[in-house]
């Protein structure tokens, strides 16, 4: 079989040199974005799109913006890719995990083409990736959920097992169990990043088996508006504030803020001083946003969560910080030692404490 | 006074010319939507109907048209057989999920050993079997016990699904792959590759297995017994009884042979366009591929110009968002309309129009 060679090279990389010339001599920078749900999703994607009109109002005419909503994982988002970079795009945001290979296939056809995929691990000349400390994010809710909660339960949507996903679990834990140590964790598999239907049935069972705190790592309200019915559930807006439901249910949230880096990619590739760079920001940057702290959190309580978030803004203090013993039992992190970024990003073990297995 | 009257027999004229009319009113009604929403209508169009054949980089779109309609296509086929007969296959997708995961599964089972000789052909008849597995469920429950295939298969598509979702991540997953979900990438790996066959044109052997299938579905129906009696039913079940046709080998033969078609769709899209089987390795196909076998009439000839069709609004939808900025719901609706225009203008294939005064006896 041959080697699979865009258009035998001369013809795409012909054009996509002009338009990368073109773009650069004097009309304006062009960007593209590929989303993987609506922009009207209330989470993930609004947020993106949010990044989106920040680069917009960070550079007014010099920059075009196209997009594209709702795009499958897989060859669709090749496609979606490939269409932008022809069309003469400078810089393309891919803003889900799935999208990591097709980024890097269409990134080896465009070496002009600047790519930044989030969430992924796989880099190359013209590919950078992106992602942020949600763990940060986590470790403040989970000591606002450890406190407000009565029956010592609380319920977890969980989309996907994977490092993302479990490393969120284990910070939420180890800061409610920190606070409250008869806390415990019911882990729900949702299987889906967004699926307002099957989220509010993962909301509800967990409700029904007694949680009063639910955190969610999956995108829609549905959960939200599940516990607003049940009248007496705490949850957290996630990827986006989720405004709609403070003062309560919603006590707080934690925000995707992704506009101040892509305008600073934007920049850079105007500069020209873009390079493939591998960053993962956290509440201190500003990548992660903690939403509104509502009244309906006791006073001392909102002042804790804040005094946390301000140690880890600064550095002062990390979410995972020793003693953490792994769920067998096993030592993980002796006394005062922080963990290493290589571990987190693989994190595919649950502290001591979590009563429930990963799926495999 | 407008009046419908009944044909004695179905148009064959309407039932030629439903489908262009269609996509005449489609682009009418579609235009005007897409002005509603601030857009040059005529630019809409043309980005959509136009642009990916003969615009500015119709020399990539051309291969993406046989990218998209391939696997619609070969899953349509499929399903038009039993469709013809009466017998509803709804569950393409699952069928097509577990045709990539037993291909899939085959494939990996080998690697890294590099026989593509052996290999790529075994993973072909995986994916076959796969389908075809899946699709005997509601097959044997049907002649069983009398079970409606409509639902079971619809429902083996959810199953499917979850096991999809399962394998992703453990089974198949890729160990080199830091624990996340999804398998090797089976297009890096040379024995499972289905590579385009001339780069760039888009044509890889899941669109040449199509065209095949095409052939073989023109020549089965016009030409073989097994074809005659899947007409005959679907026109006559009783006759076909009288004609010594077994319905449950004609359930068996034509789920058996959807499901055949729809696993290897989705074998020939997990080792290329896709790559890998993953969590949401599924986009619908099976699903789609309903509406153009109806859009293509059940003949085999109709239903590969629906499927160019069909990946035309995909090809130039996505383009007129990406350029147009035109939101994804306003292509969904496009294509929607032109499944309820079908189904509209259908009316004229059995009753004929008469405009005046009702004559009353």
């Amino acid at each position: 079989m041959k080697k699979r060679t865009f258009l035998a090279g001369v013809a795409a990389t012909a054009l996509a040199t002009a338009a990368f010339a073109g773009s650069h001599g004097d009309g304006p920078v062009k960007v593209g974005f590929v989303y993987v749900g609506p922009i009207g999703d209330g989470g993930w994607t609004y947020e993106h799109h949010q990044g989106l009109l920040a680069v917009e109002e960070a550079f007014g005419d010099k920059v075009e913006t196209v997009y594209q909503e709702n795009v499958p994982e897989g060859a669709d988002a090749e496609r979606a890719m490939t269409q932008m970079a022809l069309q003469g795009a400078d810089l393309i945001f891919t803003t889900s995990f799935g999208y990591m290979d097709p980024t890097i296939n269409v990134a080896s056809k465009f070496p002009n083409v600047k790519f930044e995929h989030a969430t992924g691990y796989k880099r190359s000349d013209n590919v950078s990736t992106y992602s942020a400390r949600f763990y940060e994010g986590r470790a403040v809710q989970g000591h606002i959920a450890g406190k407000m909660t009565k029956t010592n339960k609380i319920g977890y949507i969980a989309s996907f097992p994977i490092p993302e996903v479990i490393r969120g679990i284990n910070s939420a834990y180890i800061h409610a169990k920190k606070v409250n140590p008869d806390v415990e964790f019911s882990i729900v598999w949702a299987y889906t990043w967004f699926d307002p239907a099957k989220e509010a049935d993962a909301a509800k069972a967990l409700i029904e088996n007694g949680a009063d705190v639910i955190l969610q790592h999956t995108d829609s309200t549905a959960p939200q508006a599940a516990a607003q019915t049940a009248g007496n559930v705490v949850t957290f807006g996630q990827a986006s504030d989720m405004g709609e439901y403070a003062p309560f249910p919603r006590v707080s949230s934690i925000i995707d803020n992704w506009g101040p880096y892509y305008v600073q990619r934007v920049q850079a590739v105007m500069d020209g001083t873009w390079a493939s760079v591998d960053t993962w920001d956290g509440i201190g940057p500003g990548m992660v946003g903690i939403g509104e702290i509502s009244d309906a959190v006791p006073a001392d309580v909102k002042a804790e969560a804040e005094a946390l978030r301000d140690s880890l803004a600064s550095g002062e203090y990390h979410a995972f910080t020793g003693p953490i013993n792994k769920q067998d039992g096993s030592a993980w992190l002796a006394a005062g030692e922080t963990a290493d970024d290589g571990t987190l990003a693989g994190m595919n073990f649950y502290v001591e404490g979590i009563t429930a297995d990963i799926p495999n | 006074m407008i009046t419908l009257e009944k044909r004695p027999t179905p148009s064959k004229l309407w039932s030629y010319l439903t489908p262009i009319v269609a996509v005449i009113a489609t682009m009418i009604a579609g235009g005007i939507m897409f002005g509603f929403l601030g857009n040059d209508p005529v630019a809409a169009i043309r980005t959509i109907f136009w642009d990916p054949i003969f615009g500015e980089f119709a020399f990539y779109y051309r291969g993406q048209l046989l990218v998209k309609a391939g696997p619609l296509i070969l899953i349509a086929i499929g399903l038009s057989m039993g469709f013809r007969a009466g017998i509803w296959n709804i569950g393409a997708e699952g069928q097509y999920i577990m045709g990539a995961i037993f291909a899939a599964a085959v494939g990996l089972a080998f690697y890294p050993m590099e026989a593509r000789w052996l290999i790529f052909p075994l993973m072909v008849v995986a994916g076959a079997v796969g389908g075809i597995l899946w699709a005997m469920i509601p097959g044997i429950l049907k002649t069983k016990f009398n079970t409606n295939e409509i639902l079971v298969s619809l429902l083996l598509v959810y199953v499917a699904e979850s096991i999809l979702a399962s394998v992703s991540l453990s089974l198949l997953r890729n160990p080199d792959g830091a624990g996340f979900p999804g398998s090797r990438n089976l297009r890096q790996y040379e024995s499972s590759a289905n590579n385009e066959l001339i780069a760039g044109w888009g044509m890889h052997w899941g669109v040449v297995a199509a065209f095949i299938a095409v052939i073989f579905a023109y020549i089965l129906l016009s030409r073989h017994i097994m074809g005659f009696n899947i007409r005959l039913t679907g026109e006559s079940p009783r006759a076909a009884r009288f004609a010594g046709v077994n319905p449950d080998r004609l359930v068996l033969f034509c789920l058996g042979l959807s499901g055949a078609l729809a696993g290897l769709a989705g074998m020939f899209e997990v080792t290329g366009p896709a790559a890998q089987i993953s969590i949401d390795f599924n986009v619908g196909y099976g699903f789609t591929a309903i509406i153009v076998a109806f859009l293509g009439r059940l003949h085999p000839i109709g239903i590969l110009l629906a499927g160019m069709l069909m990946a035309l609004t995909y090809i130039g939808g996505e383009a007129a968002q990406a350029s147009l900025g035109l939101p994804a719901a306003a292509i969904q609706a496009f294509q929607g309309m032109l499944l309820f225009f079908l189904l509209a203008f259908d009316v004229l294939t059995n009753f004929r129009v008469r405009f005046g005064r009702e004559v009353t006896a």
